[in-house]
């Protein structure tokens, strides 16, 4: 009995919340039902983005055709040939040329619309639907749409121009070595407008107004404003649609697939567009890997750029 | 990490966005939020703004009012100048034709296929893949965010860094492994013989069913949910799928709507990856069977732009229905800063 009677504070009590350190192969048995959750996306990650980046690399050093039984090792000739294909240089500089455009005006056109748009204006949702409407368009059914409207002899655009009288005889925009890519170029911007007004416009709402009061009685004028103000609060919309839209635009494909097939003389061949047509159509997986490879340090080299800018003006 | 850490980890990373978006319930795409009412703009600014945004609007709706009114005329009125706006006669010739996909590969392979097939071949797959994604997307997203075991913070940004590698860089590598994948279309264990999973929904289903972007979307919604009610759950014998199924899932519907649109986008308006894996002009999905028509230079632009419309439709249909969910997640992802 004596020693039942020992007081119960002097016991050490058991901290229930927190159970004693265990194993590492205890805890993980613990917890097992926690990998068995994540097990697809293990599985799926490892298959189709691990095995896979690893495997593109390991095709570079091949001459893989998909119809030929034997696939020999060839160094790295494809690196070789990809420094001196001609085509290639090419197709760089007109991703890098889409790009450019494309990105820069979305942009610009949105924060425009966004501005115009954070009004209280009557029908400004009918308005905004109407700018949305293109990006919940399928993008491969607005280039066929658009490939209509460039049609030379019954496209809408050749004759509303010849109309005004703005042309005098009919525009060839997609077999034109000049106009090919920026006919490609403003269908795209067409159709991302809406994205970058939605985000600006998220971004704008964000703002606190008292910030535009108090620089209204400091005498601040609307464009004094919009600059010192409205732009560097839109900073995070401004790098995301960036980032997006830069890595997004180096990948373009579809429009140029339907609407020009790389021509006219590789004129609107993108890196992409390259890449199918030496992987799918001349069936060389080793060289299209290298390409896609090459496509991979470019998207990483401006990535990185991007982040040192965004660094540097964070300073 | 202790309960306190985890709950001070989810306030840091809840965006601003979140916060604000529970407070503004039952908004449409259509009004924004004017938390702070504002005097509409003096008469001159509003022209001046009209001025700028009515035309840019016709220039962007025209396109659409083009397409619907071709999709109901003959091509003898397609190939017109001046171009028809409203036809006289309209038809659903084009319609008929687009639907009956066997009469654009009769011509190829002498033999046509059921009514409705490429559209039936793009519902099936999208369909399958927002569920398929968005369940396997918040399971991996709740463990990451409510579970803790040893691992986890490597494992998610292992994940994470998928989102590195553009999907372009991994297409051709893809190709391949699923045509080699072991026992399926003809290939022996090793993978090699038959066709494995190319020309196969599955094959193209596959790589799709977990996503980097859904799961971290997910998780981040997820470490709000508070702690103790999945402690409380745990207590009453639930199991660990069942707390997943009946507890967590209930509470995320906006990220998970967020997903389930994304994904809907995403799969339906696809057009590489099913281009290279579908061979059979049977199984193409709409996209595929549009581009390639296009690209064949074909004249029979009235069941192109009919084939236009029907792809359009779901995504619009989508689009009304969930408005809130759209712009939600949108700002969701968008406005982290």
């Amino acid at each position: 009995m004596a020693t039942v009677s020992a007081p119960v504070g002097e016991r050490p009590k058991r901290d229930v919340r927190r159970p004693k350190r265990q194993g590492l192969f205890h805890r993980m048995w613990r917890e097992r039902s926690a990998y068995l959750f994540i097990a697809p996306g293990i599985i799926i990650f490892t298959a189709f983005t691990f095995a896979a980046f690893a495997f593109a690399i390991y095709l570079t050093f091949h001459r893989w055709s998909i119809i030929e039984p034997d696939k020999p090792y060839v160094g790295t000739a494809n690196y070789e040939d990809a420094l001196q294909d001609e085509r290639f240089g090419q197709a760089i500089f007109n991703t890098v040329y889409f790009t450019g455009g494309t990105v820069l005006f979305t942009m610009a056109i949105g924060l425009l619309l966004a501005l115009l748009l954070n009004q209280p204006l009557r029908g400004r949702g009918l308005l905004r639907t109407a700018y949305y409407l293109p990006v919940i368009t399928p993008f491969v059914v607005a280039a066929i749409l658009w490939k209509w409207l460039y049609n030379g002899d019954f496209g809408l655009f050749n004759y509303y121009l010849l109309k005004g009288h703005i042309i005098d005889e009919p525009l060839l925009w997609l077999s034109s070595k000049t106009l090919a890519m920026p006919a490609v170029m403003l269908m795209t911007i067409w159709a991302g407008v809406g994205f970058s007004m939605v985000v600006y416009l998220a971004g704008l709402q964000a703002i606190p107004e008292e910030l535009y009061e108090s620089a209204k009685m400091d005498g601040a004028g609307t464009l004094a404003r919009l600059w010192y103000i409205t732009i560097p609060m839109l900073r995070p919309s401004t790098l995301f649609l960036l980032v997006l839209g830069i890595v997004g635009s180096l990948q373009v494909f579809t429009q140029i697939f339907v609407m020009t097939s790389g021509g006219p003389v590789n004129r609107t061949t993108t890196m992409v567009y390259y890449m199918y047509l030496w992987g799918f159509k001349y069936y060389d997986m080793g060289y299209a890997s290298t390409l896609a490879i090459a496509l991979f340090v470019m998207l990483l080299a401006f990535t990185a750029l991007q982040l040192r800018l965004i660094r540097q003006a964070d300073r | 990490m202790s309960q306190t850490t985890d709950a001070q980890q989810a306030e840091a990373d809840t965006p601003a966005v979140l916060t604000q978006l529970r407070g503004r319930s039952g908004r449409g795409f259509g009004r924004g939020k004017p938390t702070v009412r504002r005097k509409r703009p003096t008469l001159k600014a509003s022209l001046f703004s009209y001025l700028f945004l009515l035309p840019v609007a016709v220039l962007f709706v025209a396109p659409f009012a083009w397409l619907i009114s071709a999709s109901f005329q003959p091509v003898s009125t397609i190939f017109q100048n001046p171009p028809t706006w409203l036809p006289d006669n309209p038809t659903l010739g084009g319609y008929q034709g687009f639907l009956d996909v066997g009469e654009l590969t009769k011509a190829e392979r002498g033999r046509g296929s059921g009514d409705w097939k490429w559209f039936a071949n793009s519902a099936i797959i999208t369909i399958t893949v927002v569920v398929l994604q968005t369940f396997f997307n918040a399971l991996c997203a709740y463990c990451f965010a409510k579970r803790k075991f040893p691992g986890r913070d490597i494992i998610f940004l292992v994940f994470l860094g998928t989102m590195m590698v553009p999907g372009m860089v991994l297409l051709i590598p893809n190709y391949i492994i699923i045509q080699h994948i072991p026992f399926m279309g003809g290939n022996d264990w090793l993978g090699n013989g038959g066709s494995g999973l190319l020309n196969n929904y599955a094959g193209l289903i596959l790589p799709q069913v977990v996503t980097a972007f859904g799961i971290f979307l997910l998780r981040q919604y997820m470490l709000s949910i508070p702690d103790q009610l999945l402690e409380a759950a745990r207590i009453d014998g639930a199991s660990e799928f069942r707390i997943f199924w009946s507890v967590v899932l209930p509470l995320c519907t906006p990220a998970l709507a967020a997903n389930a649109i994304f994904s809907f986008q995403a799969v339906w308006e696809d057009f590489f990856w099913p281009l290279v894996v579908m061979s059979d002009p049977d199984k193409y999905t709409v996209p595929v069977g549009l581009a390639l028509f296009v690209v064949q230079n074909r004249t029979s632009w009235n069941l192109l732009f009919a084939g236009s419309v029907i792809a359009t439709l779901p995504m619009i249909l989508v689009f009304l229905l969930l408005q809130r969910h759209f712009v939600q997640g949108i700002a969701l992802t968008g406005v982290k800063g």
